[in-house]
């Protein structure tokens, strides 16, 4: 029920974050979405792909060094309240989000949460006993393509 | 030699090994024939050993003793410089078949002559070498040493060969065709610099080759300073056993001294090499077990003599008998040059201590390199570290924390606090030969 995260290393300077998208692109890899995490020195540059696999290979054999973490993804409706109910779930199971962010599908109107946590898959029973839907590969691929 | 005779298995007792083993009284008499030979050449063909000699109102007839080698001037790098290119040439140019240099880091280079029979004594001591390292017939060797004016290459390949090994004169360079033969010739040793076998063992897992599950059993490093947490990680990253060997150009080139398989200092092959440890700032002799800077003689060169050559390595000899068996004294892995020495804000530093803190805080050596500059007049240090696989994290803070021990450990062992920096993987360049640790941006 996780999703892989590709996380990358990017010093501050102008440019870096294109390189890694587009050899993705390249491939032929959709980037879902990415998030950077940054500093005043350096960044993390967060991506979820269609194929994490590929994508770090991909990236590896570039020279670049990936660091794949497991995450947690919700589906809400992109409306407001959305976010709130989800966290209450983790407040009320007592689990520390690490980070989060969004991102929406253009389809519809609904919109993705990535969530981390030191523990996935506590979040992940707590999210499926409170009725939210969790998104595997599969169904994200479904989503997207 | 018989070569039917020769005990082919890993770890048995290889001919070439014979001098190795020699009673301390039968090498003792060896070298004093040997050094009393090269003094008395040196004098009656080198005119600024004997313009030296004179000063002294020293003849070479003055050699009675091993002990009387004190009496003898030393021969600095500076005087290979001055004497560009052939200055020091004891041979005429009719029996010299082979030329070598090396890039001085500043100014001219120095050139290095062989004769005939000192290539053959080369390939002895490499062979003696490579013996040393465990490797023997039915090896298969790959040499990413540079071919070229650098010794490295060719002196280990005339070794490899003499011994009886295959070798596969690859050279430098191009990681990913070194990786592809390892794999496909079934290579069972390969020779580099320390750095260089790094970034190849890096680039290996980034195509996904587990270099343990290949033949590979030994690596040979020399050309460079590196420390026992490098050893570690390079044995466990490539599953082998990696040895340090010591040489320089003046002397001969690799082929100077070599660790056994007991990986506690090098054999100086001492009956060729003649080793003094002396204090570096006074120039007195320094007795057996005590840190100084390793002075070595050539007692059988004929080509280039060098006579009390002052290396600026810093070493001691290890007094105790090894439990190999060799008679040869040891020397320390030398893990600083003076030449090395840093001096900001008036400490002494050197980069192995850098190399100390990043080992000590993250297990694995990452590349890195120091970045000297000058801001106002004052000396800035930077110390540039790359984000390696084992400690990127998706987290900011985790990063965040790891920079902190890192320039805590560099400020506990410097005794000053320097400027620190993560730096992308790979972004700092790689060398296929010594690895360039310092930049010097202050310009005088
Ligand atoms: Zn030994």
């Amino acid at each position: 029920m996780k999703l892989t995260q590709l996380s990358l290393f990017l010093e501050n300077r102008p440019g870096r974050l294109i390189e890694p998208t587009r050899l993705l692109a390249a491939e032929g890899i959709n980037v879902m979405t990415l998030c950077l995490a940054d500093t005043a020195e350096f960044g993390i540059l967060r991506l979820i792909v269609q194929d994490p696999k590929r994508a770090a290979e991909v990236l590896n054999g570039a020279g670049w060094t990936v660091n794949l973490t497991e995450v947690v993804a919700v589906e809400v409706p992109d409306q407001p309240g959305g976010l709130a109910a989800v966290l209450g779930v983790f407040e009320q199971a007592g689990l520390n989000v690490e980070y989060v962010y969004a991102f929406t599908l253009r389809r519809d109107d609904r919109a993705i949460l990535v969530f981390r946590f030191q523990e996935p898959d506590q979040a992940i029973a707590a999210l499926q006993a409170s009725g939210h839907q969790v998104l595997d590969a599969e169904r994200l691929d479904a989503l997207v393509g | 030699m018989l070569k039917e005779l020769w005990n082919d298995a890993a770890g048995g007792f290889h001919p070439a090994s014979a001098p190795d083993f020699l009673p301390e009284s039968a090498l003792k008499e060896v070298q004093l024939r040997r050094l009393r030979a090269v003094v008395q050449r040196a004098y009656d063909n080198v005119a600024l050993f004997q313009e030296r000699l004179r000063e002294r109102g020293l003849t070479p007839a003055a050699i009675e003793s091993l002990a009387d080698i004190r009496h003898l001037p030393f021969t600095v790098k500076a005087d290979l410089r001055d004497t560009y290119p052939f200055g020091l040439f004891a041979s005429p140019m009719s029996e010299v078949v082979r030329l070598h240099a090396s890039s001085g880091t500043t100014g001219k280079p120095i050139v290095v002559a062989y004769t005939r029979e000192d290539i053959e004594v080369w390939s002895e001591v490499m062979a003696r070498t490579l013996a040393c390292c465990s490797l023997h017939r039915g090896d298969i060797v790959q040499n990413a040493f540079g071919y070229g004016l650098f010794t490295g290459g060719l002196g280990a390949h005339y070794g490899a060969e003499a011994l009886g090994a295959t070798v596969i004169p690859i050279s430098g360079g191009n990681t990913d065709r070194q990786i592809m033969v390892i794999r496909d010739f079934g290579v069972s040793a390969l020779f580099s610099t320390p750095s260089y076998f790094t970034h190849l063992v890096e680039r290996a897992s980034e195509l996904g080759i587990d270099l343990r599950e290949l033949p590979l059993r030994v690596g040979v490093f020399g050309a460079e300073p590196w420390s026992d947490g490098m050893r570690s990680h390079i044995e466990a990253a490539a599953g082998i056993s990696a040895f340090d060997i010591y040489g320089l150009s003046e002397i001969i080139g690799p082929g100077v001294a070599s660790e056994c398989p007991e990986h506690h200092g090098l054999h100086v092959f001492e009956d060729h090499f003649y080793p003094e440890i002396i204090d570096p700032e006074t120039g007195e002799p320094l007795p057996d077990g005590e840190e100084g800077e390793l002075v070595l003689t050539t007692l059988s060169k004929r080509a280039m003599p060098m006579i009390r050559y002052r290396t600026r390595d810093i070493t001691a000899i290890i007094p105790e008998r090894c439990g190999c068996g060799r008679s040869l004294r040891r020397i320390q892995r030398i893990g600083r040059r003076s030449d090395d020495m840093i001096i900001i804000r008036g400490v002494n530093i050197f980069p192995s201590q850098v190399e100390a803190a990043l080992l000590a805080v993250e297990g694995t050596l990452p590349h890195y390199r120091i970045i000297l500059s000058r801001e106002q007049g004052l000396d800035q240090m930077t110390v540039e570290v790359e984000v390696t696989p084992e400690v990127l994290s998706d987290q900011v803070r985790v990063i965040e924390d790891m920079r902190e021990r890192i320039a805590q450990a560099i400020e506990r062992i410097l005794g000053i606090r320097v400027g620190l920096r993560l730096v992308e993987p790979h972004s700092i360049e790689r060398s296929q030969g010594k690895a360039k640790r310092v930049i010097d941006q202050r310009g005088d």
